[in-house]
């Protein structure tokens, strides 16, 4: 138990010291709380822009679509805020700097997520869960216990889901220093991908992305779970239900990649 | 003597060959340093393409079958997959080298070398731009052939001159980097004017959605006051033969004004910058 509380206390000390030095240069720190907003308000932008040019995508109106990207966002931003700085272990890897990282005595992950507390990235999920809150009152959902659930795990499974991805693509740079963006095609990508309906996609690139990656139960199951919606693609209703579990699989699965990688560390050497 | 620095009137006997082949040795550098990035390379490509198939699917699904914003489904095809194909040669998001190097005080070295700054920095881009279109711009552009059918260009000219579009796209996003970077000169820090421009550059350019899905009201005074859709949305159209000849050769003459445009100002900013240069510490 003291043991829990000495390494909380660890992590905690490390997080405050990083609000500190981020609060202290002020302008600095409210461009980057503007420009995040910027970055989720583009991409909800870009989701009105498309419906301007057709009023239905995929089957779908922009009031329902605007349902999964709110999910989507939420899921993403939530994540990104928690774990996005994960993304910075390929630079960890390479300037050497994980050897430190191993030798401390707390965990290395919460380490390496308490090294760069994204502060500004708050802006973003407030952004997002208005979009969500907005979308969600005039999609015309009729109202029960269980859908009011649903919205609330939905976005909260997206996140463990995001993260699950954020920590998992980033833990390549274990094996591959120099992947650079790789990872970006499933985060970035993966946050595009189920911002719209998944009807969208087609051919083995929709089954690889919505069904082998598991991104169709991020927003798009719990939409038409809350919408009452049959899937056109022909899933049964109850996958709705049950999309905010798919999370748990994947993030086993991501924390076993991770695992593995930091055994297979090696450091580059100076 | 005069003044050492790299913006002070060259030497009479510098001759106009000579400055040819620094030019030609620095582009040649800037190649040979992306040739390094081999896997990095191969990573953002993957990335690249997989952005493809995403935006290629949406781009099909909002045209239904019929006509968005004028483009055939062909048309956008051809349009996403070659964006996609050009996002690493027409560089959007490079790093902040400059910036950097700005704060830190290194620049001070590039100043001291008998090239103007802008254009070995120019050189050293160009060079970095044609290892891109050999490594970078084929992958993509082979997947949108392969999986989908895209638009092949008909008219005879329309290669050439989308070739032009696309060196004039090169030479303009150097500059528009250039000038944001050079921001650090009076500020330092660039984060926000850099993130504004990240955010900015993709969706004015034409490179997230083709600027013709947004209403006529916004189009004209994007295209005639701002650099922008000369970024990507100026060499798509071109090869998608979205408008008829004159057109397309208006939108490449238009390019051409905003480059001359761009790089004198880049002059101006470097000159006024070196008056006012303040190097930190020691």
């Amino acid at each position: 138990m003291g043991e829990l509380r000495a390494r909380l206390g660890g992590h905690l000390h490390l997080l405050r010291a990083q609000a500190r030095s981020q609060m202290s240069y002020r302008v600095s720190f409210a461009i980057d709380l503007v420009s995040n907003v910027g970055a989720t308000a583009l991409d909800v932008l870009t989701v009105f822009v498309l419906y301007g040019v057709s009023s239905v995508i995929g089957g779908f109106r922009l009031g329902e679509s605007l349902v999964m990207v709110g999910i989507a966002q939420c899921g993403f931003t939530l994540a990104d805020l928690a774990v996005g700085n994960i993304e910075r272990i390929r630079l960890y890897v390479r300037t050497g700097l994980m050897d430190a990282v191993l030798i401390r005595p707390l965990g290395p992950l919460g380490q390496l997520l308490a090294m760069d507390l994204p502060l500004r990235k708050l802006s973003r999920v407030l952004l997002a869960i208005v979009v969500l809150v907005v979308a969600l009152a005039h999609a015309g959902i009729d109202w029960t216990p269980a859908r009011v659930l649903l919205a609330i795990a939905a976005p909260i499974g997206g996140a463990v889901f995001f993260g699950a991805i954020f920590v998992g693509t980033a833990s390549v740079a274990f094996w591959w220093i120099e992947s650079g963006e790789l990872g970006n095609a499933f985060t970035y990508g993966g946050r595009d991908f189920t911002s719209y309906p998944v009807t969208v996609f087609d051919g083995w690139f929709r089954s690889l992305f919505a069904y082998g990656l598991g991104f169709a139960f991020v927003a798009y199951q719990p939409t038409l779970a809350l919408l009452g919606r049959p899937d056109p693609l022909g899933l049964p209703a109850w996958a709705g239900w049950a999309a905010p579990l798919v999370c748990l699989p994947v993030a086993f699965a991501a924390a076993l990649i991770w695992r593995t990688g930091i055994r297979h560390y090696r450091s580059t050497g100076s | 003597m005069g003044l050492f620095n790299a913006t002070a009137r060259t030497m009479p006997q510098q001759k106009l060959v000579g400055q040819i082949t620094t030019f030609w040795v620095i582009a040649a550098s800037g190649f040979r340093r992306y040739s390094t990035y081999r896997q990095a390379t191969v990573a953002g490509t993957f990335t690249n393409t997989v952005f493809g198939f995403l935006r290629c699917y949406l781009f099909l699904a909002v045209a239904g079958g019929a006509v968005a914003g004028g483009y055939t489904p062909g048309q956008l095809v051809t349009y996403v997959w070659v964006a996609q194909g050009l996002l690493a040669v027409v560089l959007l998001w490079g790093t902040p080298e400059l910036a950097d190097r700005i704060r830190t005080g290194e620049v001070t070295a590039d100043l001291l070398r008998p090239v103007h700054p802008v254009t070995s920095m120019l050189a050293a881009d160009l060079g970095r731009a044609w290892h891109a279109v050999l490594t970078r711009c084929v992958p993509p552009v082979l997947a949108g052939l392969i999986f989908f059918h895209p638009y092949l260009p008909a008219r005879w000219h329309t290669v050439p001159l989308f070739a032009l579009s696309v060196l004039f796209a090169i030479v303009i996003t150097f500059c528009c980097r250039f000038l944001v970077n050079a921001i650090a000169y009076w500020l330092l820090d660039v984060r926000g004017p850099l993130m504004l421009w990240t955010l900015g550059a993709g969706v004015l350019s034409g490179l997230l959605f083709p600027l013709r899905f947004l209403p006529d009201a916004v189009l004209l005074p994007l295209w005639l006051l701002t650099p922008m859709p000369s970024l990507f949305q100026a060499p798509l159209d071109v090869l998608v033969e979205r408008d008829a000849t004159p057109v397309q050769f208006g939108i490449v003459g238009l390019q051409a004004c905003w480059l001359v445009v761009m790089l004198l100002l880049c002059r101006l900013v470097q000159r006024r910058a070196e008056r006012h240069l303040v190097i930190q510490g020691g």
